[in-house]
């Protein structure tokens, strides 16, 4: 362009922003260089790759509180956290701030240590230095870039070599409702050692109705033979804006489950990347949105096997209703010289309505030999057939639509092993379509 | 409880059913027969409520009230029950879910209690008791892998499961061996009832052997052209169809 943009809002308020002070100067050089790199950027446009589905112009037009002053102390109604199979140890943040008075971190069982962020920062800041130092400079890291410079608070998770972590480690993230539109910041790091093994629930909601910016960041590395079982389930306010980025990486011999559910928010977008980094290493990954309305979701996906006899299996259900828009990007890369991959993704789609959307773009890039992998995408509609059967028993049609949609869905939630949980997801989507 | 006068109907443009009329009382067994492509199937369909199927004249009452003004679903509660001749495997529906929420859409619609998980199973297992269905089958997906017995068979334990007052069994027989045969015809009869009408759409004599009607019906170019008791079917049974076209066209209903 020849002449200089104009200034767009929300870009300008970062700028004017107060960046936290940690006085631990490698991350408050990183905090200051990512806030550099994200103002020289300013929001991706469409042209964008990683954007090309998801306009940020609204946004950039918005201007959002930094935190909620009275987040500590806002009425959160408990009972609203509480999910079906999962009491194990539970970590709260409301509008980015840590809620003890929520939190249940007593008897921790053994081997396992969860800490918020600030607290691990203050005791031991350097074994975070790998993850919390990273500069962001790709075009599509905008909200990476925003999350590294501002955030300070999260969750800091670590499983010691060896440990068995058979009850789920529950991680709340609440929007609640506040005077104004705030935005917040969160960052995890999750560990798990040599042959550990963990099952956790990250879990988003709204408490609630408001228009906040949320972002977390995640990185989680799995150690040799390390097991993970991760369900993500977002539910967060409607009118919210809520954007995640999840790095996996996988060790030899590692395996990896992830069940994600996205449900709620105006503007929800996860990026997920994982590398599938050790010889021998699993990857399986599972998840929908459930969409009407004019929500609007988007999941990123990159999937890159840098090892040898690696495997990873990508199963993903869309579904929009109303003038709801859903974006899927599945991309498989295979590195020179990781012989032996086996890597799939199928990715299936129910458009609801006539004015709804879905974008889907499965991408394979292949540099090694030996190698088996599948894709495939499709966009369809309900089977009028099934809708009439269901029909011609009683069942009204909302309600058969719901039940039909339910069941699209239920592939992905199929091989949870978490049964109570997984009974309360798949009734989540159900109740997620409007009963005419 | 049904009175159908004068039904004309289209699907695709075409107009198939051409001055249908037909009157059923509780209690009575209909069968309705003819050669293919005069239009059994296609009463089924309308009278279930099947989209795509356009009435341009007459009219069908219910027990006094228009069937046509209502929905599928309206229908079903108000007691119209069609056993599919291609029921529709759905994936990922359990079955016993999908006859209990059935079961008490149709309660919930009629005003009356919903049955809890338990009174519901109870009912269900005597269903399958009488009807010597394994309960596995309460386990599977609707249809989902079915046979083609099985599948018939499920049509009729529904039915059996929802009780209607008139059911409509569209070429139930078609694609069953002798023994399938049997088990669904089994599963009629035990339903018959003073209070419940069955109309059976055919185009085989075979089902009658197990199923005695009240009445046959012979439907051709879209009109029912004869009627008479079971042994009208006896006379298609030994003669086909072919008869028929040498009768006088607008031969008395």
């Amino acid at each position: 362009m020849s002449q200089a943009a104009a200034p767009v809002p929300f870009v300008e308020a970062q700028r004017e922003a107060a960046l936290p002070v940690s006085g631990i100067a490698w991350l408050d050089a990183a905090r200051r260089d990512n806030l550099d790199a994200f103002l020289a950027a300013g929001l991706p446009d469409t042209r964008v790759e990683a954007f090309k589905y998801t306009a940020l112009r609204a946004l950039g037009q918005r201007r959002y509180a930094a935190g909620d002053a009275a987040a500590a102390t806002r009425a959160i109604d408990a009972a609203a956290l509480a999910l079906p199979g999962v009491d194990g140890p539970r970590l709260v943040f409301v509008n980015g701030v840590l809620r003890a008075d929520l939190s249940s971190l007593d008897a921790l069982p053994a081997g396992l240590s969860l800490q918020p962020l600030s607290q691990a920062l203050a005791s031991d800041a350097e074994p975070l230095r790998f993850a919390l130092a990273r500069a962001y400079r790709d075009a599509g890291d905008a909200f990476a870039q925003l999350n590294a410079a501002f955030a300070a608070e999260g969750v800091v998770l670590r499983v010691a070599a060896g440990a068995q972590i058979e009850v789920p480690v529950h991680l709340c993230f609440v929007g609640a409702a506040s005077e104004g539109d705030a935005m917040w910041h969160l960052r995890q790091v999750i560990e798990l050692g040599e042959g550990a093994s963990l099952s956790l629930v990250e879990h988003h909601l709204g408490h609630g109705e408001h228009a906040h910016l949320g972002t977390v960041v995640t990185d989680i590395a799995l150690g040799e033979r390390a097991r993970l079982q991760h369900v993500i389930l977002q539910s967060a306010a409607e009118g919210s804006t809520l954007v995640r980025r999840t790095g996996l990486q996988l060790r030899a011999g590692a395996h990896a489950t992830l069940h994600a559910l996205e449900l709620g928010g105006a503007l929800s977008r996860h990026e997920l990347q994982a590398d599938v980094a050790g010889d021998g290493a699993r990857l399986e990954t599972r998840g929908a949105f459930v969409l009407h309305g004019r929500q609007h979701a988007d999941t990123q996906m990159l999937v890159r096997h840098t090892a040898r006899n690696s495997s990873s299996e990508a199963l993903w259900r869309g579904v929009a209703d109303g003038r709801a828009r859903g974006v899927f990007r599945g991309a498989i890369y295979v590195a020179p010289g990781a012989d032996g991959t086996d890597a799939s993704l199928s990715n299936k789609n129910l458009l609801l309505s006539a004015n709804a959307e879905i974008d889907t773009k499965p991408e394979l890039e292949i540099h090694a030999d030996e190698v088996k992998a599948a894709h495939g995408a499709t966009v369809g509609q309900l089977d009028p057939r099934a809708l009439f059967y269901l029909r011609s028993r009683g069942i009204p049609e909302a309600q058969a639509r719901a039940m039909l949609t339910a069941a699209f869905c239920r592939a992905v939630l199929d091989d949870l092993p978490n049964e109570a949980l997984r009974e309360h997801l798949s009734d989540l989507v159900a109740r997620h379509l409007p009963q005419a | 409880m049904l009175i159908i006068e004068n039904l004309h109907a289209r699907v695709e443009g075409k107009e198939i059913l051409k001055g249908l009329s037909l009157t059923v009382k509780p209690g009575e067994v209909h069968a309705i027969m003819g050669p293919n492509g005069a239009g059994k199937s296609t009463l089924g369909n309308v009278l279930s409520g099947r989209e795509g199927y356009e009435v341009t004249a007459g009219s069908v009452s219910f027990y006094g009230v228009d069937l046509l003004a209502m929905e599928p679903e309206e229908r079903a509660a108000a007691g119209v029950f069609l056993a599919f001749q291609y029921p529709v495997e759905i994936p990922g529906v359990n079955n016993t879910y999908f006859l209990r929420t059935a079961l008490n859409a149709q309660r919930k619609a009629r005003g009356e209690k919903e049955l809890d998980s338990m009174a519901f199973l109870k009912r269900v297992r005597e269903k399958l008791k009488d009807m010597q269905i394994s309960d596995e089958l309460l386990h599977r997906a609707v249809n989902e892998g079915f046979s083609g017995g099985e599948k018939k068979r499920n049509e009729i334990f529904q039915m059996a499961v929802l009780e209607p007052k008139l059911a409509i069994l569209d070429e139930t027989d078609s694609g069953l061996d002798i023994d399938a045969l049997k088990q669904v015809a089994a599963g009629v009869n035990a339903q018959r009832s003073p209070e419940r009408a069955v109309l059976m759409i055919t185009h085989y004599q075979r089902l009658l052997d197990y199923i005695q009607p009240d009445f046959v019906h012979v439907l051709a170019d879209g009109r029912i052209v004869e009627s008479g008791d079971k042994t009208l079917a006896l006379k298609l049974e030994a003669q086909g169809y072919a008869w028929l076209r040498e009768e006088p066209a607008g031969a008395p209903a």
